[in-house]
């Protein structure tokens, strides 16, 4: 059995993969269209995205299936095929990964809110062990929780995932910059209220992904270390904020300007290096080349 | 009477919504915002001095939400204490003794299936005292049309998560504008920025719903 935390412990940092909605949607996913439907409909392509990390150096990638939650894919009336669309997710993955590198099973939030009472913390935590279970039947490592914004949700989703997979689970929350330099996510969450309780939870891994690109980056993970010492630290970072100009949707870090920043990343303590919306291989490429210099 | 009134905009305000509301944790106990509003009408407080008193509250902490003092889950529990109010005030609107500020018709553009940020605004909206059509998630430009069409005089909102919707915005903006030019339209989501939402040619851009409430009251200071 491969184990994240055995190799972190080697003293190596890792290389994980880029976006995958926004790349699912460059070769032609529309508005509207369930990207976890791809996984049948369009193999070849969630395939190729999946092959293109691995050559380009990523430790490990993930699975096509943030949305693979049964209360995510209703809004599709694919609720039905939870299992069989995670399943694919997982598959597809290892395949491009073979034996040699990590797949994490991707599990992002329900869009439903535990406080508002639209769902039951039962509902929601077999959902997730649902999903989990598939995905670990499609061949994944380990899970990772993400996108997470409230406590409640991510804690239920990694002990469901716990309980359904006894694999290695990665939780990572999206944090925005507040006044007075505090990092919250839109819950309110802080990076130490969020460690606390996902380790409680059973988290193997913590860190965060999306926001507004790398230099916030480094400013979590240092707040991270400036109380937690030893959980390993996950980074998937936007190349940026989204410019929208012409009618397209620009990300403005290139991977140069991603590359230029590891160093101080890694120096701050995040153990896992990997992009989020709008990265692509290239910036896979650039940020490998960097740690495995 | 000004008590009762004080205290159902403080109830709304921090989202305290009935007796047996656990939340905040120091007004456990309390009348909440149902109760009062009963006690309100019975001591024949006009509906409207309730509405504005629900009004205020839900002003308060939309700006302090717009300030980061306090975040989504405080924001959606005034807003469910608001909704307890309102449950009682329902009659006097639709018999006409209280009228809404304006109409705001509302939705998360074609394409995008996200409703939390445009619920939120929705919830704001109306606790400041506007009516809001909310066409839900995944709206395209003919029904948005359609709904002008029928409330001509109301003001739209348009709302995206996704950066890949943005597009479906910026042409969503571009068809209600040909067939409605003078309709006023502001755009919010997290991808957004006055920035972009002047690119699209949209009129306002809001980052927080309190903005967008602004928006509104400068908007219908206007016309």
């Amino acid at each position: 059995m491969k184990s994240l935390l055995s190799e972190i412990k080697k003293g190596k940092a890792l290389v994980s993969d880029g976006a995958w909605g926004t790349f699912l949607h460059k070769r032609g996913l529309q508005p509207g269209e369930c990207p976890e439907l791809w996984n049948l409909t369009h193999r070849e392509d969630v395939f190729a995205i999946a092959k293109s990390y691995i050559d380009a150096g990523a430790d490990m990638i993930l699975t096509n299936s943030f949305g693979g939650h049964p209360l995510k894919l209703a809004h599709y009336d694919l609720n039905e095929r939870t299992i069989e669309l995670n399943k694919a997710a997982a598959a597809i993955s290892r395949e491009a990964a073979g034996d040699d590198h990590f797949v994490l099973g991707s599990m992002g939030p329900s869009g439903v809110m535990l406080m508002m009472g639209e769902v039951s913390e039962q509902e929601l935590f077999d959902g997730f062990a649902i999903q989990a279970e598939a995905l670990k039947n499609g061949g994944v490592d380990a899970i990772c929780v993400e996108t997470m914004s409230a406590v409640d949700e991510a804690s239920i989703a990694v002990k469901a995932a716990k309980e359904a997979t006894g694999l290695e689970v990665v939780c990572t929350f999206t944090f925005e910059k507040k006044m007075g330099d505090h990092y919250r996510t839109m819950m309110g969450v802080t990076p130490l209220e969020m460690a606390t309780a996902i380790k409680d939870a059973g988290a193997d891994i913590i860190g965060a992904n999306c926001g507004n690109g790398f230099e916030q980056m480094i400013e979590i993970v240092r707040d991270i270390r400036s109380f937690d010492n030893s959980t390993p630290v996950l980074i998937h970072a936007n190349a940026g904020l989204p410019i929208y100009k012409d009618g397209q949707t620009v990300f403005p870090e290139t991977p140069e300007m991603m590359a230029a920043r590891i160093n101080d990343i890694l120096k701050c303590g995040a153990n896992i290096i990997g992009g989020c919306c709008g990265t692509t291989p290239e910036h896979i490429q650039a940020i490998a080349k960097e740690i495995k210099k | 009477m000004d008590e009762l009134i004080q205290k159902i905009s403080v109830c709304v305000e921090r989202g305290k919504i009935n007796k047996t509301s656990p939340f905040p944790g120091d007004m456990k106990g309390q009348d909440g915002a149902d109760e009062l509003t009963k006690q309100a009408l019975d001591a024949s407080i006009g509906p409207d001095e309730i509405l504005l008193a629900c009004n205020d509250g839900m002003h308060k902490i939309g700006e302090r939400f717009g300030r980061n003092e306090v975040f989504v889950p405080e924001l959606l529990m005034a807003a469910k204490a608001m909704n307890a109010v309102m449950a009682h005030l329902k009659p006097f609107f639709k018999a006409g003794v209280v009228k809404p500020k304006g109409k705001f018709i509302l939705g998360t553009v074609a394409g995008d299936l996200h409703d939390i940020g445009k619920n939120l605004v929705s919830m704001v909206v109306e606790g400041n005292g506007w009516q809001v059509i909310d066409l839900g998630v995944d709206v395209k430009s003919i029904k948005f049309i359609e709904k002008i069409k029928e409330n001509p005089d109301s003001i739209v909102g348009l709302s995206a998560l996704l950066t890949t919707t943005m597009a479906n915005m910026a042409k969503t903006i571009q068809e209600i504008k040909s067939e409605f030019p003078s309709i006023k339209i502001i755009v919010g989501g997290a991808p957004l920025s006055m920035k972009a939402a002047e690119e699209m040619g949209a009129d306002g851009y809001a980052s927080n719903p309190q903005g967008a409430v602004e928006f509104l009251n400068q908007m219908s200071l206007c016309a």
